[in-house]
């Protein structure tokens, strides 16, 4: 029988600001455990917490991102469990009346484009953080670090539109770009600041219906989310092939043993008893703060590439590789600014710039180079003072160092030497040296040509303009 | 009159909040909160067609705070309640069973 596959995915992402959503405590990764706690994230008796304001102008700015209807009325809401990443004993969230309804993120999937519906964007508390002692299967205590407890968590829901586990890789690799591009967050999945649990079922291809689901959790990479995925198809199609049925339950992805395994909370009742949070007021935001918002959302990836496309006749795939992040774009558009040849500048970020991120498994803003030396060294290249081979090796010490071309290019003793009077001293004193080869040019040797530029090269350390070289030896040997 | 709430539901409940009742106290209990629901459905007698939900009775919206950071507690004073500390961590029995199901 054959087999559809229905993904949902529900995707978490701290929020990247200075501070904590409902209190003042630093929103920071990697602190000493306990660090960064005080009363309000504690939940300690008589405190009250206050919205952070720019966490709400965030999911605003997403919400508007992706097309959503922003709620002109929206509360927070109790969502009561126990669990000690929590020391209240409740989550601050979002129940029946998020900031953020609907919208649609588009994924690009072997050149074939498709909306995924959302569901909703809400604003909701992170949770501390558990460390299990031992291995999780065998635990026998719990130690808490509370520094992400309040840390403000976006959370987005798709509708389960996604079909492939590959489609639900390039769904979280969009979300992964447009939040960094917008700034929301740094979506760090190594780091948990980008989090997946995905809603997965299979059916017989045709049925409508859908069958029944499991929530698969753990997943740290891109990669492991479409491996848990692709394992926890398999499961499922295999329990249907056998005539078996699929269970609803939670289950985790061992990455190690590509498996996915039940995962079982001792506490069977998932009752979470959500009430109106009656410590806060609830948010109204205003038509006018909505339109504020709006005047400040970016050109988005899709329309920027296609804006690529058109203005500089590039073709899709350079130009989609040239929005693979904002600051990479940004960058693009930057050295456009000054240096209009796009083709030229496109030619150096996708080939020997992006061959050095990848090789060194950076971004390109964690690198020393910047639009002005870029274009400076493509200037250089114009001018006949850099060759461009001297160039690819400029390059990555620009990278790596921040200096300017120039100066890298002296002080690696690689600056091309163009001066027509130089060179012609190389020259002559090649032609004096090389009697044989001047005589087999004569001849009508055109090849021998070859063996004096080589000479003046080896004379010059590399460094003679090879164009001038080759004009000043035919210049001199036609002379005679 | 039917029961508006059974003991096996307020054992269940008073599972969720973490309460120990004696069987006595079970039976009380279910009285209680029978009587409560009991007033809700009086309540619910009332017509609240064309009135909106009240999720607060504060009168007051957008209330918020500018996103700036300040020093929290010492790691000492948050621990001082905690019932045991590991280090800087507060320690706590296991929370999570697992098992494995290929
Ligand atoms: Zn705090």
């Amino acid at each position: 029988m054959e087999y559809e596959t229905v993904i949902g995915l529900e995707v978490h992402a701290e929020l990247s600001t200075e501070s904590k959503l409902f209190c003042g405590c630093a929103n920071r990764f990697g602190a000493p455990p306990n660090s960064l706690v005080c009363p309000v994230c504690l939940g300690l008796p008589g405190v009250l917490p206050v919205v952070n304001r720019k966490a709400v102008e965030y999911i605003v700015l997403v919400g508007l991102a992706v097309g959503g209807e922003i709620a002109s009325y929206s509360k927070f809401d109790r969502k009561n469990y126990f669990y000690p990443d929590m020391p209240k004993n409740f989550q601050i969230s979002q129940y029946d009346l998020p900031l953020c309804d609907g919208g649609t993120v588009r994924i690009e999937l072997d050149g074939l484009k498709k909306d995924i519906r959302l569901k909703r964007v809400h604003l909701e508390e992170d949770t501390g953080k558990s460390v299990h002692g031992g291995t999780i299967d065998s635990s026998d205590f719990t130690l808490e670090d509370y520094n992400r407890a309040g840390v403000p968590l976006m959370e987005i829901v798709s509708e389960p539109d996604m079909r492939s586990p590959a489609e639900a890789h390039a769904y979280m690799e969009e979300l992964h770009r447009l939040l960094r591009w917008l700034g929301v967050s740094d979506c760090k999945m190594e780091e948990g600041s980008l989090r997946c649990d995905a809603n997965i079922s299979v059916r017989s291809k045709g049925e409508t219906a859908l069958g029944v689901k499991t929530e698969i959790k753990n997943m740290n990479s891109f990669r492991s989310v479409e491996a848990a995925l692709a394992c926890e198809e398999k499961r499922q199609i295999e329990i249907l092939e056998n005539g078996g049925e699929v269970l609803q339950e939670t289950r985790g992805w061992n990455e190690d043993r590509c498996i996915t395994f039940l995962m079982r909370s001792k506490e069977e009742v998932q009752e979470y008893r959500y009430f109106p949070e009656p410590d806060l007021v609830p948010i109204r935001v205003e038509p006018e703060k909505i339109e504020s918002i709006r005047a400040g959302l970016p050109e988005l990836p899709f329309d920027r590439q296609a804006r690529y496309m058109e203005q500089y006749n590039l073709e899709a795939d350079t130009a989609k590789a040239l929005v693979q992040s904002r600051y990479f774009s940004d960058f693009f558009d930057r050295c456009i600014l000054t240096y209009k040849e796009a083709r030229a500048v496109v030619n150096w970020l996708l080939g020997d710039v992006s061959k050095f991120l990848n090789e060194n498994n950076i971004e390109l803003e964690k690198t020393g180079v910047t639009p002005q030396s870029l274009v400076e060294m493509i200037r250089l290249i114009d001018d006949g003072k850099l060759s461009g081979k001297i160039a690819k090796e400029i390059l990555p010490e620009m990278m790596k160092s921040g200096e300017p071309p120039a100066a890298i290019a002296q002080k690696m003793g690689l600056s091309q030497e163009s001066d027509e009077s130089r060179i012609l001293e190389w020259v002559l004193e090649a032609l004096r040296e090389s009697p044989d080869a001047v005589a087999e040019y004569r001849r009508g040797k055109e090849k021998a040509l070859g063996f004096i530029v080589g000479q003046v090269m080896k004379k010059s350390r590399g460094q003679a303009n090879p164009g001038i070289v080759n004009k000043l030896i035919k210049q001199e040997l036609d002379k005679s | 009159m039917t029961k508006k709430i059974t003991e096996e539901q307020v054992a269940g409940v008073a599972h969720l909040a973490r309460l120990e009742l004696e069987p006595e106290e079970l039976a009380v209990y279910t009285e209680k909160l029978g009587g409560i629901l009991e007033y809700v459905d009086k309540l619910q007698e009332l017509d609240t067609e064309g009135i909106e939900a009240t999720f607060q009775v504060v009168p007051m919206s957008n209330v918020f705070r500018e996103d700036e950071s300040r020093p929290g507690l010492s790691v000492d004073e948050v621990l001082q309640n905690a019932p045991e500390r590991s280090g800087d961590y507060f320690k706590m029995p296991p929370i999570l069973e697992s098992e494995d199901a290929g």
